[in-house]
């Protein structure tokens, strides 16, 4: 990765992350902690992963992308309307009654929305069908499908993982986000299911671990996923993160994970997006 | 009725499969190890290729359907309607019924007819489970003939659909020309005391009801409601305006199903004397289909017996 695109992408996370702050604070309520989270990831798959385009958003040999943990809608909304799916500037009517950017991913009214989810542990079994009916066409695209640590508690996503070894879905990319922390507490001490990554190798997955917030890292997590595209095994990308990274009070706190900032979180917030902005700016690119 | 040809429902989900198969290369066939008791075997072999077999696993099968439609397959997923519309019932509700994708679940072995299994096995609620589902269309085939022509119907429309499917064998009681429409009641046979609204395997025992009926001088309508949701009101107010009296039979609840589908469009549109015969409220339990029909007032004799009583009142 060359200093230049690391640095592009260190801005594009920040905006990300505003679109975050934003969203959830003028929906008063939505899920902030998971999203920022997922913020890297979801700036890394849109500029560099998927091949989605805005201009023709149902185009039948693009990627698929499933959010299996449909909640970090945040997230998502954010990195496809700075992709250009929808003007940044709806972010502000997330949740509201006459918005069309739902509370949890609506394919039938969001640009760009693969699939309709929000149930955590159907998400993934649905990127099982689109990756296995991709074969059955021929297709070459990949379907790509982010998990939450919390939501691999449900027994449907080992039903889904037992399918993609089963059907050799090697162009499944399925990746977790293990920030740790769910509704009730620290994942650990709710429901265990570590070993992550050695369930999913007795499941037959290939996988990689790598830090969540570095692009080299993603980038490495990705060019892995395409390395394994003939293995006959889908591929699972654990990525090692802190929920709510890049806001300073909501790192690693379990309340920020389903709720919205009030007006001077917000701005506290926004500032603190602001000078990490300013900082990068003034650094410059880093050779 | 000795001498009327048997055959089930689901046989005729199997071989409908086989012969859209051959015509539209978009449908998939989805199965949760039971091929071979839900017919989906036949097109297994014909098409094994657009086969999906998902092993023990109903929640991610609905789901896996789901991602394939949104492909452009045109995906049927079976299982027992237990498992179908219960077990799975979310995931259909959530991944099928909210986005209106278009995948047809199309369940075996509903209903108390499915005997010597028990209550864990005998779906008596999917019609209320799927109706309750914004979008989603619910039939069930009177006979083998029904069941074909249903399924092909079901592959005509775009959007998702509930089929339920019977174990047993139960008469034919279509020619192979008739004209099946979705969410158009049958007349099977008109009359003018009673009109008698069934579903499923238990409209040939309607119809037969309806003969001893007419042996003490009651004349009974008989109405084959093969689609539940969108129900015919037409239908039902014209027998409420014409015969005054509507009895409904169904192998499921009375909560929920044909019964109480009846009994708000009646309450609503045109009150009749209204009497629903069906599973009341309990769980099944072991024993022959027929057996189990019978104790169960379903049969011809026990819905000839419940209508004469509710005339009487």
């Amino acid at each position: 990765m060359t200093p230049e695109r690391e640095h592009q992408l260190k801005l594009d996370a920040i905006k990300v992350r505003e679109g975050i702050l934003t969203s959830t604070h003028g929906a008063k309520s939505g899920h902030p902690g998971g999203s920022l989270s997922a913020a890297d990831l979801f700036t890394y798959l849109y500029d560099e992963v998927l091949n989605a385009n805005p201009a023709d958003p149902l185009n039948e040999d693009r990627d698929r992308f499933v959010l299996s943990k449909g909640h970090v809608t945040p997230g998502y909304y954010s990195a496809l309307a700075l992709k250009g799916f929808f003007p940044f500037e709806d972010l502000k009517s997330f949740r509201h009654s006459d918005s069309y950017l739902q509370g949890h991913p609506n394919m039938n009214s969001v640009p760009g929305v693969d699939m309709s989810t929000g149930s955590l542990g159907q998400g993934c079994s649905v990127a099982c069908g689109m990756a296995k009916g991709a074969k059955m066409l021929g297709k070459d695209f990949a379907v790509y499908t982010l998990l939450g640590d919390g939501e691999i508690e449900e027994g449907q996503i080992w039903e889904a993982a037992m399918f993609a070894g089963h059907y050799k879905l090697d162009n499944l990319c399925m990746i977790v986000d293990v920030n740790g922390l769910q509704i009730d507490g620290r994942c650990a001490d709710v429901m265990d299911a570590r070993p992550i990554d050695k369930k999913y190798e007795a499941f037959g997955a290939n996988v990689i671990v790598v830090d969540g917030h570095s692009f080299p890292e993603l980038e490495k997590a990705f060019a892995f996923f395409n390395s394994n595209r003939t293995s006959g095994k889908p591929t699972v990308i654990i990525m090692n993160t802190l929920k709510g990274k890049g806001v300073s009070y909501m790192e690693d706190v379990c309340g920020w994970h389903g709720k919205g900032p009030n007006a001077d979180e917000y701005a506290l917030g926004m500032a603190e997006l602001a000078a990490a902005r300013a900082a990068l700016e003034a650094e410059g690119v880093q050779a | 009725m000795s001498d009327v040809k048997k055959i089930a429902t689901r046989e005729g989900y199997g071989q409908a499969l086989v012969e859209l198969g051959a015509v539209h290369p978009d449908i998939v066939v989805l199965d949760a190890d039971l091929a071979g008791a839900t017919k989906t075997c036949m097109f297994q072999k014909a098409y094994p290729d657009r086969f999906v077999e998902c092993g023990i696993a109903e929640g991610n099968m609905m789901d896996v359907a789901a991602g394939l439609s949104t492909l452009g397959f045109v995906p049927f997923a079976s299982s027992f309607a237990m498992f179908a519309a219960g077990r799975a019932y979310e995931m259909i509700r959530n991944s099928i019924g909210y986005p209106g994708l278009n995948v047809k679940v199309c369940a075996s072995h509903g209903g108390i007819s499915v005997g010597e299994d028990g209550a864990s096995h005998q779906m008596n609620e999917d019609f209320a489970l799927m109706r309750v589902i914004p979008g989603m269309t619910v039939m069930c085939p009177s006979d083998f003939v029904e069941a074909k022509k249903m399924v092909k119907a079901a592959y005509e429309l775009d959007g998702p659909v509930y089929i339920r499917f019977g174990r047993a064998a139960t008469p034919i009681i279509h020619d192979e020309d008739f004209d099946f429409r979705i969410g158009q009641a049958e007349t099977l046979r008109d009359g003018s005391d009673v009109t008698i609204i069934a579903t499923g395997i238990v409209v040939p025992e309607a119809l037969e009801a309806a003969d001893r009926l007419a042996e003490s001088g009651i004349s009974a309508r008989v109405l084959n409601m093969a689609t539940i949701k969108p129900l015919d009101r037409d239908a039902v107010i014209r027998a409420a305006q014409e015969t005054g009296y509507i009895v409904t039979v169904e192998e499921h609840s009375i909560i929920g199903g044909l019964g109480e589908a009846v009994a708000s469009v009646l309450a609503e549109e045109s009150p009749a004397r209204l009497r629903r015969i069906g599973v009341r409220d309990v769980f099944g339990h072991s024993g022959p289909a027929a057996e189990l029909l019978h104790e169960f007032g379903l049969d011809a004799e026990g819905i000839a017996k419940e209508t004469r009583e509710f005339l009487q009142k």
